[in-house]
Order: C-alpha cells, then sequence, then structure tokens
C-alpha cells in the first residue's frame, strides 16, 4: 500500500506534459544558444573541400576539358572529371524514378551549372580559384526550355545516352524526349459524362517551377578510413537510412560498414531528399585522397541544381450538372522533369499521388493522365512540402472549382458545399482510387466561412466592385476560398517503396531503470520539432514525463531502419510506430505490474502512469516502478529489461484537410496586392502539440504565400536561370507576410493508434490556391477567368492592362 | 597570399589573429575562432543568417572582410547569454513563444532583435517586422518571431508578459 497523499489523474496527466499540450520544445535550447550542430559545423583533421566547374550553358557539347592549370595551383589536390569517375562506373548515378543522372557531365551538358568538374582543395577559397582555372571548351546547342516543345518532331535530341530506347521506367516512350506516359481513372466514363453535361470548364492552369531553398543549402562531409574500409557522411539528409543503403549499392561498401549521420538540418521542405553529386565526389574524393572532404552548396548552387519543385502544365476540364453538381473531371499533365527524371516519389508512382486531384469533391468519374518530358532545366521534382504532387492537385482542382463556380454564376463557396464529399460517405473510395480515412468537410467549411463572415466580405465586394466602376476607388478586393484535401504518411507497403524498399517506419524505445527513456527513429526532423512531440507520444503512452525522454534520430548506427521524412509522414508512420513500441512496453510493465501486486493481469486497470487494481486504485505501481522492477524483479520466465521496437507498415495514408479563405485588396494601378486577411482551418486529426502545429502552419503558408504570390525558377529562352539567387527569386520578408489566422476542427484518423494524421504540409498544399483564388476573384468581375501564377506585381499589373483598367 | 594582424573583441574577449585580406568575417568567425552559431544561408547579403553585432551596429558577416573587423567589438550568438549561462530575455522570447524550427536563422534573428531592441526599446509591430527584414526565416512565417521579440521588449522594460501563442 503506497502511504503518501496521490496527486490526481488530472495533475499527474498535466505533469507528463503528453500529448495535447503546448510543451515548449528540447531542440530549441541548444539553437537559442548558438549551438545547434549542422554539416558545416563539422571540421575534422586534415579535411578537405569540394567545389564543382558548372556549366554555363543549358545545353552545349564539351569539345575540350583542360584540368592543368587548376592542378598546378598551391593547394589544390585533386581534379575529378567524369574521365575519372568513368572506370568506377559512377559517372552516372541512379535516381528514385529510374533513370540515371550524369555526376560530372561527360560528353555534353543539359543544363545551366550542371557539374562538370570537381576541384579538392585544403581550403574553399583556393577549391574557388581553382574552378576558374579549369577550362572547357562548349559548342553550344539548341535549347528546350517550353516542355510543350519538347516532344516536336524536330526538336532537339536532349539524352543521347538513352535517345534509341523506346522503354522506359514506367512504359513506353512516345519520343527521344518523352520520359513516361501515366493514366488512371474510367476515360470512356469521363467521355459519356462530358457528353451528357449541362456545363464543361476547360482551362490550362500551369503550376511554374518553384524551389523548397530551405535556408541551410544541400551538405556534407563524406570521411573514408582506408584501414577499417569504412566510410561515414555527415550530410543533410531527409532520409540518412537511404542515402547509406543508396551509397552502399553504388560504392559496393557494405552497407554496415556505412555510417551516414544527419545532424541537425537547417530546413528540408523535400530539398534534402534525394542524393546528388555533390555528395558523390566528396565521398569518391575522400576515398581517393584518404582524409574527410567537405562539399557545402552556395545558393546559387542550390536553387539552379538541386531539387526543383513543381513545373506541372495541367490541362484541366470539369463537367457538371447546371444546378452545380460536379459529374466528371479531366486532367491532362505535362510535367516537365528537367534534363534527368530525378523525381523524388515511391517507385510505382512517376506523378506522386497526383490522383488526388479530384479533391475534396464527389466526382462520380474522373480520369488523369500525365506526360513527363525532359528539358534544358535542372533535374528534381521534389514534393516541396506537400506529399508526392499533392500539392499540383490541390491546385488544379482549386482553381478548375472557381473557374466552374464562375461559369454557373454560382458563389465559390456554396459551388464546393454542394459537391464536398459528406461525412457519412467516410471511408470514401475516390473516382481515382484513393481510399479517403475520415473528414467532417461541411463542418469545417463553415465553420470557415462563419469565422470570416463570409457573407460580410461578398457584400462588402459587391460595393466596392460598384465604387470601381463609378471610378471611386481604384483597388479590387478578392475573397480566395480553397478546400484541400491532403495525402500523407507514405505509405503501404502494398503500393509504396522507395528502390524496393517498403515505406514503413520505426521506433525503438528503451526503458532505462531509473524511469527515464531514449527513443529512436527512422525518420529525421528538419526543424518539425520531433524531439519534442514523439516525446510527448511516448509520455502519453508509457505515462513517463516526457522531459524524462530523449528522442534520437539521423544516425544510420543507432536508429532503426527508416525512410526519413518528407510528404508528412514523421506523424502518420514513425508516430504510429512510436505508440505501437510504447504498447509492447506497457503490456510488459503490466505484467510484471500483476506480478508485483500478486494479482491476475487482467485485474489491473491503467490509469495515467501507473497500474492499478481494479476497484482498489490504493493498490498500484507506477511506470517508473515498474521500469526499475524490469531490471530486477520480473516474473519468473520473463527476460529482464523493457523496450520495444515497432516497425509500422501503415495499413493506409491519411488524409488531413483544411478550409482557407483569404482576402486581398489589388491596387490595379500598381499591381500590388495586400493581403488583408488570411482565415486557416486544419483538420490533422488528434493534435500532438497545439505550438508546434500553429508553427507549421504559420510556415507553410508563408511558403505558399512566397510561391503563389512571387516565386519562379525562370528560365530564359537561352537556357539561363534568371532567378537564381534571392537578390531574383522570391523570399518573404517579415514586412511581406501577412499576419496568419489559425483554427481546427479534429476528425481523427480511424486507422492510426493516436488518431493523428500529420500537418506540416497542408499550408502549403491549400494555402497555394487560396491566394491564387483570391487573386483571381478581384478580377473575375471583369471578365477574367484564370490568371497564372505568381502573382507578383507586374503580372497583376499586366492583367489589370489587359482588362483595359489603364485607360 | 600575405596575411594581416587584426585585433579585435569577439564576445568580449580579445582576439589577435593573422588573416587572408579575402577571408570574409564569417568564415574567420566560425573556422578560425570555431564560432558557428552565425550561419551562411544565402552569399548574397540577403538572408542574414551570419548577422553580428559590430560596434552597435547589425552586419552581415558574408558581406564583410575579416582585415574590416580590425579594432571592432563583435557579439555572436555565442555571446548573448549572460556569463553565468543565464539566458537573454529574447532567447527566452524565442523558446516561449516557438519563434524558431529549424535554428538555422535564429542566431541571426536573436542577433539583430538584440540591437533592434536597443535601438527602439519598445517597438510596435510594424517596428518589429522592418527592423527584422534583413534577416530571411524559411520556418516560422515570423509571426511568432515578432511576438517572441515583443515578449522581450516587455520582460526588458518590466512589464507583464502574455501567454505563449494560439
Amino acid at each position: 500500500m503506497n502511504e503518501t497523499v496521490q496527486p490526481s489523474s488530472l495533475e499527474r496527466a498535466e505533469s507528463l506534459q503528453g500529448l495535447g499540450c503546448k510543451r515548449r520544445r528540447v531542440e530549441d535550447i541548444r539553437f537559442i544558444q548558438g549551438k545547434g550542430d549542422y554539416v558545416d559545423d563539422k571540421k575534422l583533421p586534415g579535411m578537405l573541400y569540394g567545389d564543382f566547374v558548372r556549366s554555363p550553358f543549358g545545353h552545349a557539347r564539351i569539345k575540350s576539358l583542360d584540368t592543368s592549370k587548376a592542378k598546378a595551383l598551391p593547394g589544390v589536390i585533386a581534379v575529378l572529371t567524369a574521365a575519372d569517375l568513368k572506370p568506377l562506373n559512377l559517372h552516372y548515378m541512379p535516381t528514385l524514378a529510374g533513370d540515371v543522372q550524369a555526376v560530372l557531365a561527360e560528353e555534353k551538358v543539359l543544363f545551366q551549372n550542371q557539374e562538370v568538374a570537381f576541384v579538392i582543395a585544403t581550403d574553399r577559397y583556393v577549391a574557388a580559384d581553382a574552378v576558374d582555372l579549369v577550362e572547357v571548351d562548349y559548342e553550344p546547342l539548341p535549347v528546350i526550355v517550353d516542355p510543350f516543345k519538347a516532344m516536336a518532331p524536330d526538336a532537339p535530341v536532349l539524352r543521347e545516352d538513352i535517345k534509341d530506347k523506346t522503354e522506359g521506367a514506367h512504359g513506353a516512350r512516345k519520343h527521344y524526349n518523352h520520359i513516361f506516359n501515366w493514366q488512371i481513372g474510367d476515360r470512356d466514363g469521363v467521355a459519356a459524362a462530358f457528353s451528357k453535361a449541362d456545363v464543361t470548364i476547360k482551362e490550362l492552369i500551369s503550376y511554374q517551377r518553384v524551389h523548397p531553398s530551405p535556408l541551410e543549402t544541400c551538405q556534407c562531409v563524406a570521411s573514408f578510413d582506408k584501414i577499417k574500409g569504412e566510410l561515414t557522411v555527415w550530410g543533410t539528409f531527409q532520409a540518412p537510412h537511404v542515402i547509406r543503403t543508396v551509397a552502399s549499392l553504388i560504392s559496393q561498401i557494405p552497407e554496415h560498414k556505412i555510417h551516414v549521420i544527419a545532424p541537425d538540418i537547417g530546413g528540408g521542405f523535400g530539398n534534402k531528399v534525394g542524393a546528388y553529386a555533390g555528395y558523390i565526389c566528396a565521398i569518391v574524393a575522400s576515398i581517393v585522397t584518404g582524409v574527410p572532404v567537405k562539399w557545402v552548396e552556395d545558393r546559387i548552387e542550390n536553387l539552379t541544381t538541386t531539387a526543383f519543385a513543381r513545373d506541372y502544365h495541367m490541362t484541366t476540364e470539369i463537367a457538371a450538372t447546371k444546378d452545380g453538381r460536379v459529374t466528371g473531371l479531366k486532367v491532362h499533365v505535362l510535367a516537365d522533369h528537367g534534363a534527368f527524371d530525378a523525381c523524388a516519389d515511391p517507385s510505382k508512382w512517376p506523378a506522386g499521388f497526383f490522383n488526388i486531384v479530384t479533391g475534396s469533391y464527389d466526382f462520380p468519374v474522373a480520369h488523369c493522365e500525365v506526360d513527363g518530358v525532359y528539358s534544358n532545366k535542372a533535374p528534381g521534382g521534389v514534393a516541396y512540402r506537400c506529399s508526392f504532387r499533392v500539392t499540383e492537385a490541390a491546385y488544379c482542382i482549386e482553381r478548375a472549382m472557381d473557374i466552374l463556380a464562375q461559369k454557373l454564376g454560382m458563389d465559390p463557396a456554396e459551388l464546393r458545399m454542394k459537391n464536398l464529399i459528406k461525412r457519412e460517405q467516410f471511408p470514401y473510395t475516390s473516382a481515382l482510387g484513393w481510399e479517403y480515412d475520415s473528414g467532417d468537410y461541411h463542418t469545417a467549411l463553415q465553420k470557415a466561412l462563419d469565422s470570416v463572415d463570409y457573407k460580410a466580405l461578398r457584400a462588402e465586394q459587391k460595393t466596392r466592385q460598384e465604387a470601381f466602376r463609378r471610378g471611386e476607388t481604384r483597388e479590387l478586393m478578392g475573397v480566395g476560398v480553397a478546400f484541400f484535401t491532403e495525402i500523407v504518411g507514405a505509405g503501404p507497403s502494398r503500393n509504396c517503396d522507395i528502390l524496393g524498399i517498403a515505406m514503413f517506419d520505426s521506433a525503438e524505445i528503451r526503458i532505462h531503470p531509473t524511469g527515464s527513456v531514449i527513443a529512436r527513429l527512422g525518420t529525421k526532423s528538419q526543424g518539425q520539432g520531433h524531439e519534442t512531440t514523439y516525446a510527448q507520444i511516448i509520455a502519453s503512452e508509457i505515462g513517463l514525463p516526457a522531459d524524462a525522454i530523449t528522442v534520437e534520430e539521423g544516425n544510420t548506427d543507432t536508429a532503426p531502419y527508416g525512410l526519413g521524412t518528407y510528404g508528412s509522414r514523421s506523424t502518420p508512420v514513425s508516430g504510429a510506430a512510436t505508440a505501437m513500441a510504447a504498447r509492447k512496453i506497457k503490456a510488459k510493465a503490466q505484467m510484471i505490474a500483476a506480478h508485483l501486486l500478486e494479482v491476475h493481469d487482467d485485474d489491473l486497470e491503467w490509469d495515467v502512469d501507473r497500474f492499478q487494481v481494479k476497484g482498489n486504485p490504493e493498490r498500484f505501481k507506477t511506470m517508473k516502478e515498474l521500469a526499475f522492477a524490469a531490471y530486477h524483479g520480473v516474473p519468473p520466465g520473463m527476460e529482464p529489461g523493457l523496450e520495444a521496437v515497432s516497425y509500422y507498415d501503415p495499413p493506409n495514408m491519411t488524409y488531413p484537410f483544411g478550409a482557407y479563405i483569404c482576402v486581398v485588396d489589388v491596387d490595379v494601378d500598381t499591381g500590388e496586392t495586400k493581403v488583408r486577411r488570411f482565415y486557416a482551418l486544419d483538420d490533422c486529426g488528434t493534435r500532438i502539440n497545439p505550438m508546434i502545429i500553429e508553427g507549421q502552419i504559420h510556415g507553410g503558408l508563408t511558403e505558399a504565400f512566397g510561391i503563389a504570390m512571387g516565386q519562379e525558377i525562370h528560365y530564359d529562352d537561352e537556357g539561363n536561370v534568371t532567378t537564381g539567387s534571392f537578390q531574383d527569386y522570391f523570399m518573404p520578408t517579415a514586412v511581406e507576410t501577412p499576419k496568419w489566422e489559425t483554427d481546427w476542427t479534429t476528425t481523427p484518423s480511424p486507422h492510426h493508434p493516436i488518431g493523428a494524421k500529420g500537418v506540416g504540409e497542408s499550408p502549403n498544399v491549400g494555402g497555394v490556391p487560396c491566394f491564387a483564388n483570391a487573386v483571381n476573384d478581384a478580377f473575375k468581375f471583369l471578365g477574367s477567368t484564370h490568371i497564372a501564377m505568381p502573382h507578383d506585381h507586374w503580372r497583376t499589373w499586366t492583367v489589370a492592362e489587359q482588362l483595359g483598367l489603364h485607360k | 597570399m600575405a596575411k594581416h594582424q587584426i585585433s579585435l573583441t569577439v564576445n568580449g574577449k580579445p582576439v589577435e589573429a593573422l588573416v587572408e585580406p579575402r577571408t570574409l568575417l564569417i568564415h574567420f568567425l566560425r573556422e578560425d575562432l570555431s564560432l558557428t552559431g552565425p550561419h551562411v544561408g544565402c552569399d548574397t547579403s540577403h538572408c542574414g543568417a551570419c548577422t553580428v553585432d559590430l560596434d552597435g551596429k547589425s552586419v552581415k558577416s558574408c558581406t564583410m572582410f575579416a582585415v574590416q573587423a580590425d579594432g571592432a567589438a563583435i557579439t555572436t550568438i555565442e555571446g548573448v547569454a549572460g556569463a553565468d549561462g543565464t539566458l537573454h530575455a529574447l532567447q527566452e522570447g524565442f523558446r516561449e513563444m516557438h519563434g524558431l524550427q529549424c535554428g538555422f536563422c535564429t542566431p541571426g534573428m536573436i542577433v539583430r532583435a538584440q540591437r533592434l531592441l536597443q535601438e527602439i526599446p519598445n517597438p510596435t509591430e510594424a517596428e518589429i517586422r522592418s527592423g527584422i527584414a534583413g534577416n530571411i526565416c524559411r520556418c516560422t512565417g515570423y509571426q511568432n518571431i515578432v511576438s517572441a521579440i515583443q515578449y522581450a521588449a516587455v520582460k526588458l522594460s518590466g512589464g507583464a508578459l502574455k501567454e505563449a501563442a494560439e
């Protein structure tokens, strides 16, 4: 019998800092004191620095390459070229999409800033000097930057290495610049729906090429130990285990002799999923020189060579009845993948999960087709803060629904209300094959409309439109509505793998005798706060305080194998693994408690942090007591110790959703758009840490604001990137960035152990179409149907000019 | 390359060093002095991750040579907390108000905010936003950074603190 007065269940629960509380972040302590441990902070004895010679041309033949002057510079150790890598079979590397990508260009360069040679020197300044001394003679070739010209009969041949291959990794190729054709849905059914439709719309909706641009660029330090035959790579890796496997397959170094470590990462947003030439060259350089080699991208290299996103050109058609019920959806996408197909998608999904394009609406039938093409642009095609190609899909359907509403003369919110999937339809199988796990869309949208007093906004807009027509104001008011459904948590092994490895994820939890804990996971935080939130899950599951739980990720030697952090998969997959591992521990602890209390297992019940005897709560054993008992007093026949591992293969994706509303005022004379208000309602299922959720939403909305209002990785006709630094590529500062209003509903996932769905990417997915719809909404009463992104001042001014508003 | 002798004060400590004339201040701090708090984010002086305080001004240390700092007094993020390890009100505010995520911009942001609060002890929200316009954050959307600076402004002026965001 425990004699002391026990705190109440509620008090004990609060002291755990578990699920649902605004726990302050563990990782902040080091970051606010400048004690983060990022890759470029690493300094090893004798370390050398690598730097790339890059192509100034978008497409050119390399006529000669002379490294002699560079090699003669004091401090230069070596200069690697394709000729050095070819005997090692490393001049090309496999991509996640089943293509190959040049590590160093051999005969041709295919995009501006493509890697041509790798200089290794004693410091980064000398390396940069030597880069300038490498002499390359190029013969410029015709360039393709417009994907619509890639498959012209007389288009220049881009990929000479595969020009005669009629079969690609995803089926037949129609043209030497064609990568794949991917189709899903019911083509005949859609044709029938369109033939019967009262109303149809058709629009080319293009999502421009953008870049995730985390504040820390891609970088690594490779260190090969010749004596042990072991390779250690510290790098900015969102998926360290996958990088290790790829490194082993490419280098032939056994996987157990490769140590991949992702330390603190300065943001990722999809940029740090793939394998890049810099990693390969640094590894080769370290093997060749026998000392550690560091490679750090500069910002121009980052924006122009590693991992673009989007560049999707979506011809979209909707069929509907005259009273506004959607009856069919047809989308054809022309996808510009750049010079190599290096998209970071699960292997079987060359267009990612783009078939979420039916969105949140009950389309009876749909068909979707994607053609991927090569161009003289950087490779990539990553999921920039979204699940694979989901942002493209959300932008596509949300713009198209607005265009349909305009044609029907209906309010866009009313059209959405009419077509949203109903609560009672969940689990809902979409026309393009996904099983949406849970949702209450009408409640969410209604809450959003009520919160902003949508009717009043529309009334104000009408008044202001009349004033504009009378010449009393030069401002147009726009109200943007977007309702999105994400598909995250890739994914079930039946349909998701990377290089054949199923997309499970993992958690290993070890309880120490004193009741403190270490948990290791297969994911890797890049700012999401995993060290804080995973501990909250464990705290609630096993009743030990979050402050007594260390969470560790990123070291492939110690963490269980996992597929990493991207596509909002950490909470849906590793978060689930965490709960499952914790439950194994709890089950063992229950047996120990029963043994110590001399009752049957079934006579015990769990209460916050303890097992107590049913009907006799004064008799209990706390988890802290049971932790100690696990190391000295286990029941006969039971192994001592208290730890568990879970590899979680999710039964389904999770489907977070949200309703966003944006109000803008557009000055038609300057093209300036002011965001007056932005309201974001997110439903991510069970909420683990509301403070962190809100932070994720603020950040994702700010990225969405940047994309919608100004960002574009733009190429001129010669293949030059014209937006290759923060001078030219729009980066929102605190001044332009709007204030965000956040709200939520909670519809737990029925198949996730704690009901959580993931949230980090929702605001990027829903935010972009919401801004775009707001700007379009401002102009639509003047006859405008669709204005392409980005909605910067110039483009918006141009729209006003074309509409004759400056006369 | 010929090296130059420089003498300066970094985080209150005297420093003597020989540097190449082309060595950027950020590389001198990070690589010669192992002060890895300030970061390189953009190379074009837009992002402010490299911000340090130099003779009472916020400077982007990627856009200055180490030799130009000869004779200067520099404070980096490593010098913001008290000598006994007590966190500065800004450091506390950034944690309390969730003003950081990946942490990469944070050292520059806090050092800039510290100078801002000396320039304007009780700034308005607009003054804070324009005061940190030279520092880019890709994670937070700035709103909680603004709250963190407001938290510190209130605390430093002895006012009452409000609850965390949301």
